[in-house]
């Protein structure tokens, strides 16, 4: 059984115009999960309540062994936040706010601040006012990194950062997954940075997790089929699969995507008398907006 | 993307820079250094275990086998990509076939005489 770092079960929190249903999420010790969802999906409310900033109606919620919210002040010494909307003192320097956060958490580790520091190509002396909005975040992490958190969470780390700064953000995160206890949940609109780095994935739309599970696992059940379609031949309806909406009905050339991907599926085809043109993998991306779009048409077969 | 890594991988060991039969770096550490994410690479490293190129043992560290099974295929991939690159080379900077052919030549001799 593989250690938990974090744990929700049938997590629900309703507002007046917007309600989380059921979230269940497991979060193993030691892996990356990207968090995946459109603005208003429901991730920074999921993140919140992990980080007992806000306090859910339903479910039970675990962090680092502790039961949330009553738990927190105990899980929050090994916690460490970055949003995107985090402030940090304008007229104060990086040097002060490397000094307050290190007053507040023993763990806090100066040197490995200090080659942070360098990498992120920041200045202690700076206030932070001057800064672009690139060096604010990575000055954010730096702050939640230094400290060496057991459990690291993310609202979208890498949104508004140019190539060069989400390399290093990236790269950083990596590094701190080399001590194997550490574990990190990220949410990110930039599905490639998740593709990248995640170990395991969660969909999240309308305040529910629409899929997750091990990111390769999932990469490898989704497959889009290229199908020459004969006239008079009907298109036979597989378990799992998705006609693309992209085409009228009736065409020659017909795409359909599954989630449940079968080398068999092709031979299936084939007895159907229709020819497999190309049978090829999806981006996360695609994933994405196929799940999202599928359940918005409630199209799935 | 796993499939990408298992590549390079290959080509490492094919042009030597991981020794047969030597320790390899362990998932997580090669997960720092490429920025991947822990699963790709055990799923590489899987799949290289499959093909016969690395050993892997329960507690001990990944090492390249004593005889990696690296396809006759991939040294014929690998041969025509160097070949297709140094005639384009050769185009850019104005070097006849028989330059060429005579700078290959020379090559091979040169790599004759290093071997004992």
């Amino acid at each position: 059984m593989t250690e938990l770092a974090a744990r929700l079960e049938g997590v629900g929190k309703s507002y007046p115009h917007f309600a989380l249903n059921d979230v269940n999420l497991d979060l193993p010790t030691g892996s990356v999960t990207g968090f995946i969802g459109a603005n208003g999906a429901g991730k920074s409310t999921t993140i919140r309540i992990l980080m007992g900033l806000v306090h859910h109606d339903r479910g039970t919620v675990t962090v680092l062994g502790q039961p949330m919210p009553a738990g927190q002040a105990a899980a929050k010494s090994n916690l460490g936040f970055v949003s995107e909307d985090m402030r940090l003192y304008k007229a104060a320097t990086l040097a002060w706010h490397m000094e307050f956060v290190q007053s507040v958490f023993p763990s806090w580790d100066q040197t490995y601040a200090e080659s942070l520091m360098t990498r992120f190509d920041l200045k202690a002396a700076h206030p932070i006012k001057g800064l672009s909005h690139g060096q604010r975040v990575k000055a954010a992490l730096l702050l939640a990194l230094a400290r060496r958190p057991k459990l690291l969470i993310l609202d979208e780390p890498t949104t508004g950062l140019d190539p060069v700064a989400r390399h290093e953000v990236l790269a950083a995160l990596m590094e701190a997954l080399a001590d194997e206890s550490r574990t990190i949940l990220f949410s990110s609109q930039n599905t490639l940075d998740v593709e990248q780095i995640s170990d395991q994935i969660a969909f999240i739309d309308g305040g529910r997790i629409v899929a997750s599970g091990d990111k390769e696992r999932f990469l490898d059940q989704w497959r889009r089929f290229r199908l020459d379609v004969p006239q008079g031949t009907t298109l036979p309806v597989l378990p799992g699969t998705m006609a693309s909406a992209a085409q009228p009905h009736g065409a020659r050339l017909q795409v359909v995507v599954t989630s449940r991907f079968e080398p068999s599926m092709a031979a299936g085809y084939k007895a159907a008398g229709i020819t497999v043109q190309a049978i090829e993998p999806l981006t996360l991306e695609e994933i994405f907006v196929t799940t999202v779009m599928s359940k918005k048409a409630g199209a799935t077969r | 993307m796993y499939v990408q890594i298992m590549e390079q991988i290959k080509q490492r060991v094919m042009v030597g820079d991981w020794p047969r039969s030597e320790e390899i770096p362990s998932i997580r550490q090669l997960a720092v250094t490429l920025s991947v994410s822990v699963i790709t690479i055990k799923r590489a490293y899987l799949e290289l275990e499959r093909e016969g190129v690395i050993v892997t043992q329960h507690g001990k560290p990944s090492r390249v086998a004593a005889e990696p099974d690296l396809t006759s295929r991939d040294y014929e991939a690998e041969l025509a990509h160097h070949v297709t690159e140094a005639a384009r080379l050769c185009g850019l900077i104005g070097l006849s076939h028989d330059d060429l052919s005579e700078r290959l030549r020379a090559a091979v001799d040169q790599l004759k005489k290093e071997q004992p």
